[in-house]
Protein backbone atom coordinates (compact mmCIF):
# COMPACT_ATOMS: atom_id res chain seq x y z
CA UNK A 1 0.00 0.00 0.00
CA UNK A 2 1.30 3.48 -0.70
CA UNK A 3 0.90 6.28 1.92
CA UNK A 4 2.29 9.56 1.82
CA UNK A 5 4.03 10.88 4.92
CA UNK A 6 3.58 14.37 5.46
CA UNK A 7 6.25 15.74 8.02
CA UNK A 8 4.92 18.72 9.84
CA UNK A 9 6.90 20.95 12.27
CA UNK A 10 6.15 22.53 15.43
CA UNK A 11 6.78 26.56 16.20
CA UNK A 12 9.29 24.91 19.00
CA UNK A 13 11.12 22.07 16.62
CA UNK A 14 11.86 25.86 14.10
CA UNK A 15 13.33 27.66 16.54
CA UNK A 16 15.54 24.59 18.09
CA UNK A 17 16.55 24.21 15.05
CA UNK A 18 17.57 27.72 13.87
CA UNK A 19 19.63 27.84 17.38
CA UNK A 20 21.67 25.11 15.89
CA UNK A 21 25.36 25.85 15.10
CA UNK A 22 26.29 24.57 11.18
CA UNK A 23 27.69 21.41 13.00
CA UNK A 24 25.20 20.42 14.88
CA UNK A 25 22.95 21.43 11.81
CA UNK A 26 24.95 18.77 9.26
CA UNK A 27 24.79 16.20 11.89
CA UNK A 28 21.03 16.59 11.95
CA UNK A 29 20.81 16.81 7.92
CA UNK A 30 22.86 13.60 7.80
CA UNK A 31 20.59 11.74 10.25
CA UNK A 32 18.05 12.46 7.74
CA UNK A 33 19.60 11.27 5.03
CA UNK A 34 20.44 8.07 6.53
CA UNK A 35 17.36 7.33 7.61
CA UNK A 36 16.24 7.74 3.85
CA UNK A 37 19.20 5.47 3.19
CA UNK A 38 17.84 2.62 5.73
CA UNK A 39 14.26 2.83 4.12
CA UNK A 40 15.30 3.24 0.35
CA UNK A 41 13.74 0.23 -0.54
CA UNK A 42 10.39 1.31 0.84
CA UNK A 43 10.29 5.00 -0.90
CA UNK A 44 8.75 5.32 -3.82
CA UNK A 45 9.05 8.41 -4.42
CA UNK A 46 11.21 10.49 -2.01
CA UNK A 47 9.36 13.64 -2.11
CA UNK A 48 10.27 16.94 -0.92
CA UNK A 49 11.26 19.41 1.61
CA UNK A 50 9.67 22.71 1.74
CA UNK A 51 10.42 26.09 2.21
CA UNK A 52 9.71 27.85 5.43
CA UNK A 53 5.98 28.69 6.13
CA UNK A 54 6.44 32.69 5.66
CA UNK A 55 7.27 31.65 2.31
CA UNK A 56 3.63 29.98 1.30
CA UNK A 57 0.78 31.41 -0.54
CA UNK A 58 -2.67 30.77 -0.15
CA UNK A 59 -5.36 30.88 -2.95
CA UNK A 60 -8.78 30.50 -2.46
CA UNK A 61 -10.82 29.55 -5.45
CA UNK A 62 -14.71 30.95 -4.48
CA UNK A 63 -17.46 30.92 -6.99
CA UNK A 64 -14.85 32.32 -9.41
CA UNK A 65 -13.23 34.70 -7.62
CA UNK A 66 -9.23 34.23 -6.68
CA UNK A 67 -8.30 35.24 -3.05
CA UNK A 68 -4.76 35.21 -2.41
CA UNK A 69 -3.66 35.47 0.84
CA UNK A 70 -0.04 35.40 2.38
CA UNK A 71 1.14 32.25 4.52
CA UNK A 72 -0.62 28.58 4.99
CA UNK A 73 -3.50 27.42 4.54
CA UNK A 74 -4.08 27.12 8.54
CA UNK A 75 -2.63 29.66 10.60
CA UNK A 76 -1.41 26.63 13.23
CA UNK A 77 1.41 26.29 15.56
CA UNK A 78 2.36 22.94 13.37
CA UNK A 79 2.88 22.52 9.80
CA UNK A 80 4.29 20.46 7.05
CA UNK A 81 7.19 21.00 6.05
CA UNK A 82 8.09 18.35 3.84
CA UNK A 83 6.11 14.70 2.42
CA UNK A 84 7.46 11.41 0.95
CA UNK A 85 5.53 8.75 -0.54
CA UNK A 86 6.58 5.34 0.56
CA UNK A 87 5.42 1.46 -0.35
CA UNK A 88 4.65 -0.94 2.43
CA UNK A 89 2.93 -4.18 3.25
CA UNK A 90 0.64 -1.86 5.65
CA UNK A 91 -0.64 0.62 8.19
CA UNK A 92 1.90 -1.08 10.76
CA UNK A 93 4.70 -1.17 8.29
CA UNK A 94 4.44 2.47 8.04
CA UNK A 95 4.32 2.91 11.32
CA UNK A 96 7.49 0.73 12.25
CA UNK A 97 9.05 3.21 9.70
CA UNK A 98 8.30 5.93 10.96
CA UNK A 99 9.57 5.28 14.48
CA UNK A 100 12.89 5.72 13.91
CA UNK A 101 12.13 9.18 11.96
CA UNK A 102 15.06 11.73 13.48
CA UNK A 103 13.71 15.15 12.45
CA UNK A 104 10.18 16.97 12.96
CA UNK A 105 7.94 15.54 15.93
CA UNK A 106 5.30 14.96 14.14
CA UNK A 107 3.63 13.05 10.78
CA UNK A 108 1.02 12.43 9.29
CA UNK A 109 0.36 9.14 7.46
CA UNK A 110 -2.18 8.97 4.74
CA UNK A 111 -3.32 6.21 2.34
CA UNK A 112 -2.70 7.43 -1.18
CA UNK A 113 -5.84 7.23 -2.95
CA UNK A 114 -6.17 4.84 -5.92
CA UNK A 115 -7.74 6.56 -8.90
CA UNK B 1 -29.50 -15.95 34.97
CA UNK B 2 -32.11 -15.53 32.17
CA UNK B 3 -32.82 -16.49 28.47
CA UNK B 4 -30.80 -13.79 26.56
CA UNK B 5 -27.60 -14.18 28.87
CA UNK B 6 -27.68 -17.95 27.72
CA UNK B 7 -28.49 -16.73 24.19
CA UNK B 8 -25.50 -13.80 24.70
CA UNK B 9 -22.87 -16.05 26.19
CA UNK B 10 -23.64 -18.95 23.10
CA UNK B 11 -23.42 -15.81 20.74
CA UNK B 12 -20.04 -14.93 21.82
CA UNK B 13 -18.31 -17.90 22.33
CA UNK B 14 -19.13 -18.53 18.74
CA UNK B 15 -19.43 -15.03 16.98
CA UNK B 16 -15.47 -13.70 17.38
CA UNK B 17 -14.35 -17.19 15.64
CA UNK B 18 -16.46 -17.18 12.96
CA UNK B 19 -15.69 -13.83 12.50
CA UNK B 20 -12.21 -14.48 12.66
CA UNK B 21 -12.61 -17.43 10.37
CA UNK B 22 -14.18 -14.69 7.63
CA UNK B 23 -11.80 -12.49 8.06
CA UNK B 24 -9.40 -14.78 7.43
CA UNK B 25 -11.13 -16.05 4.26
CA UNK B 26 -12.45 -13.35 2.74
CA UNK B 27 -9.75 -10.86 3.55
CA UNK B 28 -12.03 -8.53 4.19
CA UNK B 29 -12.90 -7.10 7.83
CA UNK B 30 -16.02 -5.28 6.82
CA UNK B 31 -17.50 -7.57 4.82
CA UNK B 32 -16.62 -10.61 6.75
CA UNK B 33 -17.96 -8.61 9.91
CA UNK B 34 -21.09 -7.63 8.51
CA UNK B 35 -22.47 -11.68 7.95
CA UNK B 36 -21.52 -12.54 11.28
CA UNK B 37 -23.62 -9.21 12.37
CA UNK B 38 -26.35 -10.33 10.08
CA UNK B 39 -26.12 -14.10 11.35
CA UNK B 40 -26.06 -12.87 14.56
CA UNK B 41 -28.73 -10.39 14.31
CA UNK B 42 -31.10 -13.73 12.77
CA UNK B 43 -30.22 -16.10 15.77
CA UNK B 44 -31.10 -13.64 18.50
CA UNK B 45 -35.02 -13.48 16.67
CA UNK B 46 -34.82 -17.61 15.96
CA UNK B 47 -33.28 -19.05 18.56
CA UNK B 48 -35.34 -17.89 21.71
CA UNK B 49 -38.34 -19.35 19.62
CA UNK B 50 -36.88 -22.39 18.34
CA UNK B 51 -34.39 -23.38 20.71
CA UNK B 52 -30.58 -22.86 20.52
CA UNK B 53 -29.29 -25.41 17.29
CA UNK B 54 -27.16 -28.64 18.53
CA UNK B 55 -24.40 -26.71 17.05
CA UNK B 56 -24.62 -22.65 17.05
CA UNK B 57 -21.38 -22.20 15.33
CA UNK B 58 -22.50 -24.23 12.45
CA UNK B 59 -25.48 -22.78 12.14
CA UNK B 60 -24.18 -19.18 12.29
CA UNK B 61 -21.83 -19.84 9.71
CA UNK B 62 -24.74 -21.61 7.62
CA UNK B 63 -26.64 -18.47 7.93
CA UNK B 64 -23.47 -16.46 7.26
CA UNK B 65 -22.59 -17.96 4.21
CA UNK B 66 -26.15 -18.14 2.54
CA UNK B 67 -26.28 -14.73 3.62
CA UNK B 68 -22.59 -13.62 1.81
CA UNK B 69 -23.72 -15.94 -1.46
CA UNK B 70 -27.11 -13.63 -1.34
CA UNK B 71 -25.74 -10.45 -0.98
CA UNK B 72 -21.85 -10.42 -1.95
CA UNK B 73 -22.85 -10.47 -5.49
CA UNK B 74 -20.77 -8.24 -6.91
CA UNK B 75 -17.74 -9.78 -5.23
CA UNK B 76 -17.69 -12.41 -7.43
CA UNK B 77 -14.28 -14.19 -5.60
CA UNK B 78 -15.82 -13.43 -2.35
CA UNK B 79 -18.90 -15.78 -2.95
CA UNK B 80 -16.81 -18.53 -4.60
CA UNK B 81 -14.03 -18.90 -1.37
CA UNK B 82 -17.83 -18.44 0.37
CA UNK B 83 -18.70 -20.99 -1.61
CA UNK B 84 -15.99 -23.57 -1.16
CA UNK B 85 -15.45 -22.93 2.57
CA UNK B 86 -16.93 -25.68 4.86
CA UNK B 87 -16.55 -25.63 8.92
CA UNK B 88 -13.81 -27.98 9.30
CA UNK B 89 -13.97 -30.57 11.06
CA UNK B 90 -11.08 -29.85 13.53
CA UNK B 91 -11.54 -26.35 15.40
CA UNK B 92 -9.57 -23.88 13.64
CA UNK B 93 -7.20 -22.22 15.03
CA UNK B 94 -7.60 -19.39 17.13
CA UNK B 95 -8.26 -16.21 14.68
CA UNK B 96 -9.83 -13.69 17.39
CA UNK B 97 -6.44 -13.02 18.86
CA UNK B 98 -5.75 -11.25 15.56
CA UNK B 99 -9.38 -9.79 15.69
CA UNK B 100 -8.74 -7.88 18.79
CA UNK B 101 -5.46 -6.49 17.55
CA UNK B 102 -7.25 -5.02 14.56
CA UNK B 103 -10.49 -4.01 16.54
CA UNK B 104 -7.35 -2.31 19.50
CA UNK B 105 -5.05 -1.08 16.64
CA UNK B 106 -3.75 2.40 17.86
CA UNK B 107 -4.85 3.65 15.01
CA UNK B 108 -8.72 4.13 15.85
CA UNK B 109 -10.22 6.62 18.36
CA UNK B 110 -10.93 4.93 21.58
CA UNK B 111 -14.76 4.67 21.39
CA UNK B 112 -14.35 2.78 17.92
CA UNK B 113 -11.75 0.50 19.96
CA UNK B 114 -14.41 0.12 22.42
CA UNK B 115 -17.41 -0.32 20.00
CA UNK B 116 -15.69 -2.75 17.25
CA UNK B 117 -14.23 -4.66 19.98
CA UNK B 118 -17.68 -5.58 21.66
CA UNK B 119 -19.38 -6.17 18.38
CA UNK B 120 -16.55 -8.07 16.54
CA UNK B 121 -15.03 -10.08 19.04
CA UNK B 122 -17.91 -10.54 21.36
CA UNK B 123 -20.55 -10.50 18.72
CA UNK B 124 -22.73 -8.19 20.52
CA UNK B 125 -25.39 -6.23 18.22
CA UNK B 126 -25.34 -2.81 17.30
CA UNK B 127 -28.29 -2.02 19.53
CA UNK B 128 -26.88 -3.89 22.70
CA UNK B 129 -23.50 -2.08 22.30
CA UNK B 130 -25.54 1.45 21.98
CA UNK B 131 -27.68 0.13 25.23
CA UNK B 132 -24.66 -0.80 27.17
CA UNK B 133 -22.76 2.29 26.35
CA UNK B 134 -25.86 4.48 27.14
CA UNK B 135 -25.36 5.62 23.71
CA UNK B 136 -27.51 6.28 20.83
CA UNK B 137 -27.75 3.31 18.36
CA UNK B 138 -26.65 5.50 15.41
CA UNK B 139 -23.97 7.19 17.07
CA UNK B 140 -22.58 3.68 17.30
CA UNK B 141 -23.82 2.34 14.53
CA UNK B 142 -21.99 4.89 13.19
CA UNK B 143 -18.92 4.89 14.76
CA UNK B 144 -18.24 1.19 14.09
CA UNK B 145 -19.14 1.89 9.74
CA UNK B 146 -16.60 4.64 9.78
CA UNK B 147 -14.02 2.48 11.86
CA UNK B 148 -14.59 -0.39 9.25
CA UNK B 149 -13.93 2.11 7.03
CA UNK B 150 -10.65 3.40 8.33
CA UNK B 151 -9.84 -0.27 8.43
CA UNK B 152 -9.48 -1.38 4.90
CA UNK B 153 -8.50 2.08 3.88
CA UNK B 154 -5.75 2.94 5.66
CA UNK B 155 -4.59 -0.92 6.11
CA UNK B 156 -4.60 -1.59 9.38
CA UNK B 157 -3.40 -5.43 9.24
CA UNK B 158 -5.40 -7.98 10.71
CA UNK B 159 -2.13 -10.08 11.95
CA UNK B 160 -0.62 -9.93 15.70
CA UNK B 161 1.74 -7.68 16.06
CA UNK B 162 5.52 -8.22 15.98
CA UNK B 163 7.40 -8.93 19.21
CA UNK B 164 8.62 -6.16 19.57
CA UNK B 165 5.33 -4.11 18.72
CA UNK B 166 3.19 -6.67 21.05
CA UNK B 167 3.94 -4.80 24.52
CA UNK B 168 2.52 -1.52 23.20
CA UNK B 169 -0.22 -2.97 21.36
CA UNK B 170 -1.07 -5.22 24.12
CA UNK B 171 -1.41 -2.42 26.88
CA UNK B 172 -3.65 -0.62 23.82
CA UNK B 173 -6.12 -3.97 24.09
CA UNK B 174 -6.04 -4.12 28.07
CA UNK B 175 -6.97 -0.50 28.14
CA UNK B 176 -10.30 -0.96 26.19
CA UNK B 177 -10.86 -4.22 28.05
CA UNK B 178 -10.48 -2.22 31.38
CA UNK B 179 -12.66 0.77 30.14
CA UNK B 180 -15.79 -1.81 30.21
CA UNK B 181 -14.86 -3.30 32.68
CA UNK B 182 -15.35 -0.24 34.15
CA UNK B 183 -17.96 0.90 32.25
CA UNK B 184 -19.95 -1.93 33.74
CA UNK B 185 -18.78 -1.50 37.04
CA UNK B 186 -19.79 1.81 37.63
CA UNK B 187 -23.47 1.23 36.03
CA UNK B 188 -24.18 -1.97 37.11
CA UNK B 189 -27.03 -1.06 39.57
CA UNK B 190 -30.53 -2.96 40.15
CA UNK B 191 -32.21 -0.73 37.44
CA UNK B 192 -29.82 -1.25 35.00
CA UNK B 193 -29.86 -5.09 35.98
CA UNK B 194 -31.59 -6.02 32.76
CA UNK B 195 -28.92 -4.67 30.21
CA UNK B 196 -25.97 -5.98 29.14
CA UNK B 197 -23.64 -6.41 31.74
CA UNK B 198 -20.31 -5.49 30.28
CA UNK B 199 -18.62 -6.25 33.31
CA UNK B 200 -18.72 -10.43 32.01
CA UNK B 201 -17.43 -9.44 28.69
CA UNK B 202 -14.55 -7.71 30.04
CA UNK B 203 -13.60 -10.72 32.17
CA UNK B 204 -14.60 -12.75 29.07
CA UNK B 205 -12.35 -10.95 26.96
CA UNK B 206 -9.29 -10.75 29.39
CA UNK B 207 -9.89 -14.69 30.21
CA UNK B 208 -9.79 -15.51 26.26
CA UNK B 209 -6.65 -13.25 25.92
CA UNK B 210 -4.96 -14.90 28.78
CA UNK B 211 -5.58 -18.37 27.30
CA UNK B 212 -4.08 -17.01 24.28
CA UNK B 213 -1.07 -15.39 25.43
CA UNK B 214 -0.79 -16.95 29.31
CA UNK B 215 2.84 -15.75 29.53
CA UNK B 216 1.71 -11.76 29.86
CA UNK B 217 2.00 -11.45 33.36
CA UNK B 218 -0.56 -7.97 32.73
CA UNK B 219 -2.94 -9.66 31.67
CA UNK B 220 -3.02 -12.19 34.34
CA UNK B 221 -3.20 -9.18 36.25
CA UNK B 222 -6.09 -8.00 34.81
CA UNK B 223 -8.00 -10.85 34.82
CA UNK B 224 -7.24 -11.12 38.62
CA UNK B 225 -8.05 -7.97 39.28
CA UNK B 226 -11.56 -8.36 37.19
CA UNK B 227 -12.14 -11.73 39.07
CA UNK B 228 -11.56 -10.40 42.48
CA UNK B 229 -13.86 -7.33 41.92
CA UNK B 230 -16.88 -9.72 40.44
CA UNK B 231 -16.03 -11.81 43.74
CA UNK B 232 -17.86 -9.22 45.94
CA UNK B 233 -20.51 -8.55 43.22
CA UNK B 234 -23.44 -10.39 45.66
CA UNK B 235 -22.55 -7.76 49.00
CA UNK B 236 -22.20 -4.74 46.44
CA UNK B 237 -26.21 -3.40 46.67
CA UNK B 238 -29.05 -3.69 49.14
CA UNK B 239 -32.09 -5.52 47.94
CA UNK B 240 -33.82 -2.51 46.95
CA UNK B 241 -30.81 -1.59 44.73
CA UNK B 242 -28.77 0.61 46.68
CA UNK B 243 -24.69 0.67 46.59
CA UNK B 244 -22.82 -0.54 49.89
CA UNK B 245 -19.55 0.88 49.99
CA UNK B 246 -16.60 -1.56 50.87
CA UNK B 247 -16.49 -0.76 54.62
CA UNK B 248 -20.10 -1.87 55.00
CA UNK B 249 -20.13 -4.38 52.61
CA UNK B 250 -21.10 -8.29 54.75
CA UNK B 251 -17.65 -9.89 53.86
CA UNK B 252 -19.61 -13.59 53.85
CA UNK B 253 -21.24 -12.89 51.35
CA UNK B 254 -18.34 -12.60 48.94
CA UNK B 255 -17.26 -15.57 47.27
CA UNK B 256 -14.26 -16.25 48.90
CA UNK B 257 -13.31 -19.55 46.20
CA UNK B 258 -13.21 -17.03 43.44
CA UNK B 259 -11.01 -14.67 45.72
CA UNK B 260 -8.50 -17.39 46.48
CA UNK B 261 -8.69 -18.64 43.10
CA UNK B 262 -7.70 -14.51 41.71
CA UNK B 263 -5.05 -14.47 44.22
CA UNK B 264 -3.66 -17.75 43.44
CA UNK B 265 -3.30 -16.67 39.84
CA UNK B 266 -1.72 -13.10 40.90
CA UNK B 267 0.93 -14.97 43.21
CA UNK B 268 1.77 -17.66 40.49
CA UNK B 269 2.00 -14.44 38.28
CA UNK B 270 4.60 -12.61 40.54
CA UNK B 271 6.59 -15.54 41.17
CA UNK B 272 7.19 -15.89 37.23
CA UNK B 273 8.00 -12.22 36.60
CA UNK B 274 9.54 -9.49 38.05
CA UNK B 275 8.18 -5.90 38.61
CA UNK B 276 4.80 -6.09 38.53
CA UNK B 277 2.94 -3.97 36.12
CA UNK B 278 -0.24 -1.44 37.09
CA UNK B 279 -3.15 -4.18 36.32
CA UNK B 280 -0.75 -6.65 38.63
CA UNK B 281 -0.37 -3.73 41.75
CA UNK B 282 -3.91 -2.95 40.89
CA UNK B 283 -5.22 -6.55 41.69
CA UNK B 284 -2.65 -7.01 44.68
CA UNK B 285 -4.55 -4.08 45.95
CA UNK B 286 -7.88 -5.80 45.59
CA UNK B 287 -6.45 -8.88 47.29
CA UNK B 288 -5.22 -6.94 50.20
CA UNK B 289 -8.80 -6.08 50.53
CA UNK B 290 -10.49 -9.13 49.66
CA UNK B 291 -8.69 -10.91 51.96
CA UNK B 292 -9.00 -8.52 55.48
CA UNK B 293 -11.31 -10.53 57.46
CA UNK B 294 -13.13 -6.78 58.48
CA UNK B 295 -12.33 -3.13 57.08
CA UNK B 296 -10.53 -2.53 59.91
CA UNK B 297 -8.26 -5.06 59.58
CA UNK B 298 -7.09 -4.32 56.35
CA UNK B 299 -3.52 -4.18 55.94
CA UNK B 300 -2.81 -0.46 55.04
CA UNK B 301 0.64 -0.09 55.27
CA UNK B 302 0.91 -2.93 52.77
CA UNK B 303 -1.84 -0.87 50.50
CA UNK B 304 -0.16 1.90 50.67
CA UNK B 305 3.07 0.35 49.57
CA UNK B 306 1.40 -0.95 46.30
CA UNK B 307 -0.23 2.61 45.37
CA UNK B 308 3.20 4.01 45.28
CA UNK B 309 4.74 1.58 43.33
CA UNK B 310 1.21 1.78 40.93
CA UNK B 311 2.07 5.60 41.21
CA UNK B 312 5.71 5.06 40.27
CA UNK B 313 4.81 3.43 36.96
CA UNK B 314 1.21 5.96 36.14
CA UNK B 315 1.02 8.77 38.38
CA UNK B 316 -2.40 9.76 38.08
CA UNK B 317 -4.79 12.29 40.61
CA UNK B 318 -6.90 9.71 40.62
CA UNK B 319 -4.55 7.06 41.66
CA UNK B 320 -3.42 9.40 44.27
CA UNK B 321 -6.89 10.11 45.58
CA UNK B 322 -7.36 6.65 46.58
CA UNK B 323 -4.27 5.98 47.63
CA UNK B 324 -5.27 9.18 50.13
CA UNK B 325 -7.68 7.10 51.76
CA UNK B 326 -5.05 4.39 52.32
CA UNK B 327 -3.09 7.51 53.87
CA UNK B 328 -6.10 8.26 56.28
CA UNK B 329 -5.68 5.03 58.04
CA UNK B 330 -2.24 4.57 58.37
CA UNK B 331 -1.30 8.59 59.00
CA UNK B 332 -5.18 9.90 59.94
CA UNK B 333 -7.55 12.24 58.38
CA UNK B 334 -5.58 15.27 58.56
CA UNK B 335 -2.75 14.16 56.65
CA UNK B 336 -4.76 12.90 54.29
CA UNK B 337 -7.08 15.67 53.83
CA UNK B 338 -4.20 17.87 53.22
CA UNK B 339 -2.63 15.40 50.14
CA UNK B 340 -6.14 14.94 48.75
CA UNK B 341 -6.29 19.14 48.62
CA UNK B 342 -2.81 19.02 46.43
CA UNK B 343 -5.00 17.07 43.61
CA UNK B 344 -7.00 19.12 40.82
CA UNK B 345 -9.81 16.86 40.79
CA UNK B 346 -12.65 18.79 40.74
CA UNK B 347 -14.71 17.80 38.21
CA UNK B 348 -14.69 13.96 39.70
CA UNK B 349 -17.17 13.03 42.22
CA UNK B 350 -15.16 11.05 43.99
CA UNK B 351 -12.90 13.78 45.23
CA UNK B 352 -15.57 15.50 47.15
CA UNK B 353 -17.10 12.25 48.92
CA UNK B 354 -13.85 11.35 49.98
CA UNK B 355 -12.85 14.92 50.88
CA UNK B 356 -16.42 14.99 52.88
CA UNK B 357 -15.28 12.06 54.72
CA UNK B 358 -12.03 13.10 55.68
CA UNK B 359 -13.87 16.10 57.15
CA UNK B 360 -16.52 14.31 58.87
CA UNK B 361 -14.01 12.35 60.55
CA UNK B 362 -11.74 15.47 61.61
CA UNK B 363 -15.13 16.97 62.70
CA UNK B 364 -15.87 19.75 60.08
CA UNK B 365 -19.37 18.58 60.01
CA UNK B 366 -20.03 22.13 57.55
CA UNK B 367 -17.44 21.63 55.18
CA UNK B 368 -18.49 18.23 54.74
CA UNK B 369 -22.04 18.90 54.26
CA UNK B 370 -20.47 21.36 51.47
CA UNK B 371 -18.40 18.41 49.91
CA UNK B 372 -20.89 16.37 49.72
CA UNK B 373 -22.92 18.90 47.56
CA UNK B 374 -20.61 19.17 45.55
CA UNK B 375 -19.90 15.75 44.40
CA UNK B 376 -23.66 14.87 44.30
CA UNK B 377 -24.05 17.72 41.71
CA UNK B 378 -20.81 16.06 39.40
CA UNK B 379 -22.48 12.35 39.50
CA UNK B 380 -24.42 10.21 36.69
CA UNK B 381 -24.52 7.81 37.84
CA UNK B 382 -27.71 6.96 39.99
CA UNK B 383 -26.22 4.58 42.68
CA UNK B 384 -23.41 6.57 43.62
CA UNK B 385 -26.36 9.68 44.06
CA UNK B 386 -28.56 7.95 46.05
CA UNK B 387 -25.55 7.56 48.29
CA UNK B 388 -24.35 10.45 48.09
CA UNK B 389 -28.34 11.86 49.29
CA UNK B 390 -28.28 9.57 51.66
CA UNK B 391 -25.54 11.07 53.33
CA UNK B 392 -26.51 14.58 52.84
CA UNK B 393 -29.83 13.31 54.85
CA UNK B 394 -28.00 12.94 57.73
Amino acid sequence: MKYVLMFIETEEFAKEFEAKGPAEREEAYRRVYQWFDDHRDKISDRGQKLQGRETATTVRLDGGALMTTDGPFIEGKEVVSGFTEIDVEDLDEALRMVRTWPACPVIEIRPVAEM
Amino acid sequence: MNTDDELARVVRDHAGRLAGSLVSLLGDFSAAEDLVQDAVEIALKRWPVEGVPDRPDAWLFTVAKRRGLDVLRRQQNYRSKLAAFEPPVQPPPDDRLRLIFTCCHPALAREAQVALTLRVVCGLTTAQIAAALLASESAVAQRITRAKRKITDAGIPYRIPRDDELPERLTEVLTVIYLLFNEGYLSSTAERAHSRDLVDDAEWLTALLHGLLPNEPEVAGLLALIRLHRARTAARFTPAGDLILLEDQDRTLWDHAAIAEATALLTRTAHRHHAPGPYQLQAAIAACHSEAPTWSETDWPQILVLYDMLLTLQPSPVTCLHRSIAVSYVEGSAVALAELDQLALDSYPLFHATRAQFLRELGRNAEARQADELAAERTANPAQLDLLRERLAH
